[in-house]
């Protein structure tokens, strides 16, 4: 089976079990290439942002996630093989690696995968929250921005998608979850990491009422 | 089970694709006609919920014409659907999460396999009884005791509502009435006409002549003078389909009175909910309805009186119990 379809399939299935409605609040399904940033609760989350995107997007959309979970067997081959997942190293801790070479390489990748086509959806807070608040994002995405000054930054909050696969659960509950897209942020040229991190943030949390 | 297609249910059919005709057709003058602001609004609601009832007549009558697993495999997924919308709705705790699978996943699908297979001793007391203990006991094991009575009733209150009692509409096609062989089909499809057309007539009446709120911090919308005319012209309608039914014409009045007037009070209890979690429907999966819940609240409330009575009218098993 080829990828696609194989992505395509388990989209259906995860829109069935999540039921998303979907919002683009201020905001248009447009080509060109973005890095949707979301809160992260559940190992659904990409899964099902991936699956509301519009069917063009989809094909050019790769989510990122921890190499440590979605490495190995029935979890790579959904998101390797299916999903074309960017897989990077969560932290140096497991490793003992040097923290600042580990975060280089991880930027590496990203702007590999991000390439002249693509799309990437990451979870900034780079470990699932409780669904309660949306905790401090780490700042990766900002030196991405850093280096991607061209690309859009489109704030998505992902609402219920812990009460359908919350952390330390494999059984899922058919919750309906609500998907919001907010507006690409606008930086100033020289934006400083805090007041990045701190715009991204808030723009994530507005959407919560959205 | 037993199940047989015969002319009755073919012309009871075809008078509610007729009707639908008609009403698609005064949707589609009244949308060329009226120019008011407010009254396009209206109009356009009126249309979207049109189209929805031919979508929903289309798969009812689908399932309906499969035979009793199409029936009972339809208000499974119509259950499946209505807990998801009340659980997404009220609040859950994280240490409910296994509860609701079980809710979700085991007592639904087998709440109907029990209907299905006809063992009435257990469907009946299934959710009632089982899953009522089984709750507690399933959250206790989670240890988290904060708002516990809450958390135990929400679930209890879902699983009653959204499995039990719809449940009771496609288990009318397990009761076997002597007399009436094969033909309890019939007997579901008098309910969901009465029931339903009971709603339609009273948002008729309602828009038409409404005046006087009958509830109005809890569905702004219901008057008596819809309430009334609703249910006055609901028991017409039933009272007329006596033939389809194994009732007398008096009985079929009696019935289409109970039906409404449950109907009617699973509406307004459900709206009750809403109002509490500040929403106005459970859902937009049905355009202009709502949610399914919003559509399926007055077949909740009218399904399980309706089984019983009609079961206690014509299967007096009691008798042979209790005359020793």
């Amino acid at each position: 089976m080829s990828r696609a379809l194989l992505a395509s399939a388990i989209a259906a299935c995860a829109r069935a079990l999540a039921g998303p409605s979907v919002r683009w609040v201020d905001s248009t399904p447009a080509p060109g290439q973005r890095v949707y940033f979301a809160n992260h609760t559940s190992h659904l989350d990409f899964v099902v942002l991936w699956s509301v995107l519009p069917r063009k997007l989809r094909a050019l959309t790769r989510p990122v996630a921890a190499k440590d979970y979605w490495s190995s067997g029935l979890r790579k081959a959904i998101a390797v093989n299916a999903f074309h997942a960017v897989l990077v190293e969560r932290s140096a801790k497991s490793t003992g690696a040097d923290p600042i070479a580990a975060a280089r390489n991880t930027l590496e990748v990203l702007l590999a995968a991000l390439g002249t086509e693509n799309s990437l959806i990451v979870f900034p807070e780079g470990t699932r929250g409780n669904g309660l608040e949306v905790g401090p994002f780490k700042s990766g995405i900002y030196y991405l921005w850093l280096k991607r000054q061209d690309v859009q930054f489109v704030p998505v909050y992902l609402a219920n998608l812990n009460r359908i696969l919350p952390k330390g659960e494999f059984l899922p509950v058919p919750v309906i979850s609500r998907v919001a897209f907010g507006a690409p942020l606008q930086f100033n040229a020289g934006e400083t990491k805090e007041s990045f991190l701190g715009k991204a943030h808030a723009a994530v949390c507005a959407l919560r009422e959205a | 089970m037993n199940f047989k297609l015969d002319h009755q249910m073919f012309l009871v059919l075809n008078a509610v694709v007729g009707g639908l005709f008609v009403a698609s057709l005064i949707g589609f003058i009244l949308s060329r006609t009226v120019k008011s602001e407010g009254g396009k609004t209206t109009v356009e609601n009126l249309n979207a919920r049109i189209h929805a009832w031919w979508i929903m007549i289309g798969i009812f009558s689908i399932s309906f014409l499969i035979g009793p697993a199409g029936s009972m495999l339809l208000f499974a997924l119509v259950s499946v659907l209505a807990l998801r919308e009340y659980v997404s709705l009220i609040d859950t705790a994280r240490a409910d999460h296994r509860t609701l699978f079980w809710a979700f996943f085991v007592f639904t699908p087998l709440q109907y396999w029990f209907w299905y297979i006809g063992w009435y001793g257990v469907a009946i007391i299934l959710i009632p009884v089982y899953a009522f203990l089984f709750v507690p006991i399933r959250l206790v094991l989670a240890h988290e005791t904060a708002g516990f009575l809450d958390r135990a009733a929400r679930i209890q209150w879902g699983l009653m509502v959204c499995v039990y009692c719809i449940s009771y509409a496609p288990a009318l096609l397990t009761l076997n009435i002597p007399g009436y062989p094969r033909q309890d089909a019939k007997l579901l499809l008098f309910l969901v006409i009465v029931v339903q057309l009971s709603d339609v007539f009273q948002y008729i009446w309602g828009k038409l002549l409404g005046k006087r709120k009958i509830a109005p911090n809890i569905s702004p919308n219901k008057t008596w003078e819809g309430f009334l005319g609703g249910v006055a012209s609901a028991i017409a309608l039933g009272t007329g389909l006596w033939w389809m039914t194994p009732f007398s014409p008096l009985q079929a009045m009696g019935m289409s009175l109970a039906i409404a007037l449950m109907g009617f009070a699973g509406g307004l209890t459900m709206s009750a909910i809403k109002r509490d979690r500040g929403i106005k429907d459970f859902g937009t999966t049905i355009e202009g309805h709502g949610g399914i819940l919003d559509r399926m609240d007055s077949i909740c409330f009218s399904a399980p009186l309706f089984f019983h009575l009609t079961r206690w009218i014509f299967i007096s098993t009691h008798h042979a119990v209790y005359k020793h």
